[in-house]
């Protein structure tokens, strides 16, 4: 059964804060709730599906929902498969409205690591208690930084990637963020920068890296006949896919993501391939990211992603793959170290034409989202949303 | 100029019922690795049920402890360390560091034996590799 097209995004809104030293996350939740419902023209009671993360403070959804006053809830999903969670709820609220189980999913996310003053991507970090891979990792120091920065190496030594090619994911998201007056890093930067910037970890130098920052964003996804009856312009979801991939039981392969299994299962259901989209948000959470999806998701052939981003191919009106145009989690924003709900927002403004005008997709009618959440390359989850302007 | 590893202080690995032969073994300075008699297959990280068929007709066996870097970063932290997947000769990818040498000298393809490290609170140690 296709479910393509069987719901509409028609509420978007992300947080403007980058630094919340005076609100608390579940404050945050609310106001990019209230922020979502406003744009989409509903309000909280008509919201009777809800979709949040482990991120979210309280028992799965269960605290927000009595924080934000949700009494008509007979839906509620809390999957969490880390920053690409936010994708996969545009699929499952979209299973929802199509099987009649909710008419109006909120899906918020809202964190502030770095109010928190988080090392993200370089402290250890724990799975949690009982966590059986952790008593075979965390004595050697795992990070996220580097569980990343392997696959970036392993990428380079069997395709002849180079950190200049890298550099040019970074290039391009900051042409977009000077035109985003929230991102946080709003300097354009060579390759240079990128190559000179002190190593984080080999071959990753910090401009190789996302920011943290604090913040959120939430989303409204309804029936095309409420859809229809607001005043947004409509943003239909055409397609999805999900998938995992894992350490294949000790024979990990780190030159591909789950991408290339969620990507296929959301052009097929979307009816288009990788050549159609006009505009790609790709989650970044480092550059390396952003290459190893590209050729996941069939934008370029496997081991070709470092010449295909090179030259400004990612940046809007230059290259041939537009992506990112708010500035992506590199240069703009990456909320609750949670990637993948900005990466819906801007798919969502450029579908809308309501992208920033010196990087607005003329003509966008075509538009894909992707997130990775987790470990790239050993444990992470996929997601891939393909949106249509009708 | 080259980084040395580092001595920094190792987490004690989480013991539980499932895990505590292997780290037993490591104790006496064995590595030990999954196998799932069902296939025949060797599997890493150990576990009580293989990945292969989902049964519990496992066991952990004796590995060689010698290898190959597959992939491998140095994390330039204010103590640095290697971190690498390390390809037993039995063909498992184990997580682990690289320690002993010049950080700045490993590579992709290197030929690595295994050696312990004491971890903190009298844990067992943790099982890492050093070039051959």
């Amino acid at each position: 059964m296709s479910l393509s097209g069987k719901a509409y995004i028609v509420g978007a809104f992300e947080h403007p804060t980058r630094k919340a030293d005076n609100q608390s996350v579940a404050q945050l939740h609310a106001e990019v709730a209230y922020g979502a419902l406003q744009d989409a023209g509903l309000t909280k009671d008509d919201v009777d599906g809800f979709f949040c993360t482990g991120a979210a403070p309280g028992l799965g959804p269960l605290n927000m929902a009595d924080y934000l006053g949700l009494t008509k809830l007979r839906h509620m999903d809390s999957t969490d498969v880390g920053g690409s969670s936010y994708v996969l709820h545009v699929g499952h609220a979209l299973e929802a409205v199509a099987l009649g189980l909710c008419n109006v999913a909120l899906v918020t996310l809202a964190g502030r690591p770095r109010a928190e003053a988080m090392a993200t991507g370089t402290a250890p970090r724990t799975w949690g208690a009982n966590v059986p891979d952790d008593p075979f990792e965390m004595p050697y120091g795992r990070t996220v930084a580097n569980a990343y920065a392997m696959v970036a190496q392993r990428h380079m030594y069997e395709f002849g990637t180079t950190s200049e090619q890298l550099a040019w994911i970074k290039v391009a998201a900051s042409q977009h963020a000077q035109w985003n007056e929230h991102a946080m890093l709003r300097k354009v930067v060579t390759v240079e920068d990128v190559v000179n910037s002190p190593m984080i970890s080999d071959p990753l130098h910090r401009l190789d890296c996302c920011v943290i920052s604090d913040g959120g964003g939430a989303l409204v996804i309804t029936r095309p006949e409420i859809a229809k009856s607001l005043k947004r312009p409509l943003v239909k979801i055409k397609g999805h896919g999900e998938a995992t991939k894992n350490q294949n039981a000790g024979y990990t392969d780190l030159t591909f993501s789950a991408a290339r299994w969620s990507g296929p299962r959301a052009f097929e259901e979307a009816g288009v391939k990788p050549a159609d989209i006009q505009y790609a948000s790709i989650y970044d959470s480092f550059t390396i990211t952003v290459l190893v999806q590209l050729e996941d998701l069939g934008f370029c052939e496997k081991g070709q992603g470092g010449k295909f981003v090179a030259d400004g191919n990612l940046i809007s009106g230059v290259g041939k793959l537009p992506f990112n145009t708010d500035g992506g989690g590199l240069c703009n924003n990456h909320p609750a170290n949670r990637g993948g709900m900005t990466k819906v927002i801007e798919a969502v403004r450029q579908i809308r034409g309501e992208a920033h005008p010196k990087v607005q997709v003329p003509n966008c009618t075509l538009a894909l989202a992707h997130g990775t959440g987790g470990l790239l390359g050993t444990r992470h989850g996929s997601a891939t949303v393909i949106l249509e302007r009708e | 100029m080259p980084t040395p590893a580092s001595n920094r202080a190792l987490p004690a690995p989480q013991v539980d019922p499932t895990n505590k032969p292997y780290f037993d073994a490591a104790r006496e300075g064995r590595l030990l690795i999954g196998l799932c008699k069902d296939t025949g297959k060797h599997f890493w990280y150990p576990r009580g049920a293989s990945p292969f068929t989902l049964s519990n007709n496992v066991e952990l066996v004796p590995a060689q402890g010698t290898g190959t870097v597959y992939t491998y970063t140095v994390m330039r932290t204010k103590e640095p360390y290697c971190v690498a997947y390390v390809e037993l000769d039995e063909g498992v990818r184990v997580f682990t560091n690289i320690v002993d040498c010049d950080l700045d000298t490993v590579r992709i393809g290197m030929k690595v034996r295994v050696v312990f490290k004491p971890t903190t609170a009298d844990g067992p140690p943790a099982t890492m590799f050093a070039p051959v």
